[in-house]
């Protein structure tokens, strides 16, 4: 049921930019079009380019933000790394990032 | 004249006429519209549903751009319900890395707040462990299940037992008394979890109790918003109407016995919800066609009425789908694609 829905409506995870989207809904409670054209502002992309995976991955690797494929990578960001850049690139604050932070001061 | 297949609510197969087709979908939205006091659907909307239903197609998806953010309630626990063996964070990894998940869910498989509060130390550390792996925003989920806290699993006195000896005053203060225990539980794990770095928190299948078990999870979202101002908090309801359990509990002046999505979510953004799931059930007598009508009915005059994302339950029994333990594509990717481009869904 998770992929037939992920298939027929989904934007993606991180083969795209679905959890960027996510994160901007989950922080500042966006509705999905002010989501998505918020993320498109930050990736200076187009909305439509969000979904798209070949595109995306593109520029997940450029911006070293994350990839479903980093384990082919190395040096490639993974986890809580790219969770750094991420913050910085939406101008949020994610908790864990955070709270990492306070840990190593 | 075209024979289209499609589903009954409970997963069968049936074939219906064009005709039959046009009319489960009126019959649906009408079911809806009559109940909620809100609008049908439109004489537009109505045929691009008849669209989706009358395709050929073993699966449909949405159209280019209108994707929307899926967030799963349970996502562990679905891992372990069908027997693969893997540990939790592996199963984020699997949602992360193999599903396309945008979110994924940690939980525990005793799933509520109340039997979660004494492991929270495990709970922390697996959680701290899978942020430091995972790239995608991570839930805690539990239920409220005001349930647990009565006569035999807990220490008050059970409702269910006092209202048919009609005992109505004690069955009402019972369920009282297990509102305080539970917005307890629900403060001390949902802080907890949040403190150790998660994302957000899930409440998933509220109100499963009736009113009280919404109450109490209304109050409980409105201290942790105060507590955690930057928490996301999602509150996932089990059904589509309010079950008056004890009937006379009031949130900022409002009857909570009766209410539909489109008022539920309105509660739900005051007490401070970043994130609302309306659920509403699936009739197996009917159509999954009638049902979609209806769900979406429901759905988009929540989404009309709020400020914040809405996220549908369209899990199994729910959100147009049959109530079977493995839905048919046919029918979860035509609810998909009605549910997001005509109810409007931010999420799912």
């Amino acid at each position: 049921m998770a992929i037939a829905h992920s298939t027929a409506s989904g934007m993606g995870g991180m083969r795209t930019a679905g959890d960027l989207v996510a994160r901007m809904q989950m922080s500042r409670s966006m509705k999905i079009k002010e989501a998505k054209e918020y993320v498109a502002s930050k990736l200076k992309v187009s909305v439509s380019d969000l979904a798209d995976p070949v595109v995306m991955s593109e520029m997940r690797d450029d911006l070293n933000i994350g990839m479903v494929s980093a384990s082919l990578f190395p040096g490639s960001a993974k986890g809580i790394e790219a969770k750094f850049r991420i913050a910085e690139l939406l101008g949020i604050e994610i908790n864990c990032v955070n709270q990492f932070k306070d840990r190593i001061k | 004249m075209q024979k289209i297949y499609t589903r009954m609510g409970d997963g069968s197969i049936v074939v219906l006429s064009e005709g039959e087709l046009k009319q489960d979908l009126e019959e649906g939205t009408r079911d809806a519209a009559e109940r909620a006091k809100i609008s049908p659907l439109s004489r537009d909307e109505l045929a691009y549903l008849f669209d989706i239903y009358s395709a050929p197609y073993r699966f449909v998806s949405v159209e280019h751009g209108n994707e929307v953010v899926l967030s799963y309630d349970a996502g562990t626990l679905k891992i372990k319900r069908v027997g693969v063996l893997t540990h939790r964070i592996q199963s984020l990894q699997i949602y992360e890395k193999i599903l396309g998940a945008d979110t994924a869910e940690l939980d525990h498989v005793d799933y509520s707040f109340k039997p979660v509060k004494p492991i929270m130390a495990y709970e922390q550390t697996e959680l701290e462990q899978a942020l430091l792996m995972m790239t995608i925003p991570l839930f805690y989920g539990a239920m409220p299940n005001l349930g647990l806290y009565t006569q035999p699993d807990g220490s008050c006195p059970n409702p269910m037992e006092l209202l048919p000896q009609g005992k109505i005053a004690e069955a009402r203060e019972a369920q009282e008394e297990v509102m305080e225990y539970a917005v307890r539980d629900m403060i001390y794990v949902a802080s907890t979890m949040y403190e150790a770095g998660a994302d957000g928190i899930n409440f998933d299948t509220t109100a499963a109790a009736g009113d009280a078990d919404f109450l109490a999870t209304l109050r409980a979202v409105e201290i942790l918003r105060k507590k955690h101002p930057q928490m996301c908090i999602e509150m996932g309801m089990s059904g589509e109407f309010i079950l008056g359990m004890h009937g006379e509990l009031t949130y900022d002046g409002v009857r909570l016995a009766g209410l539909y999505p489109h008022k539920q979510c309105e509660l739900a953004e005051k007490a401070g919800a970043t994130i609302f799931g309306p659920a509403v059930n699936t009739n197996t007598d009917k159509s999954c066609a009638w049902n979609t009508a209806r769900a979406v009915t429901f759905t988009k005059a929540c989404v009309e009425n709020s400020h914040i994302p809405i996220h549908a339950n369209m899990g199994m029994g729910v959100g147009g789908l049959p109530v079977i333990d493995q839905p048919p594509t046919d029918a979860v990717s035509r609810a998909s694609k009605a549910m997001v481009e005509i109810g409007k869904l931010d999420g799912l």
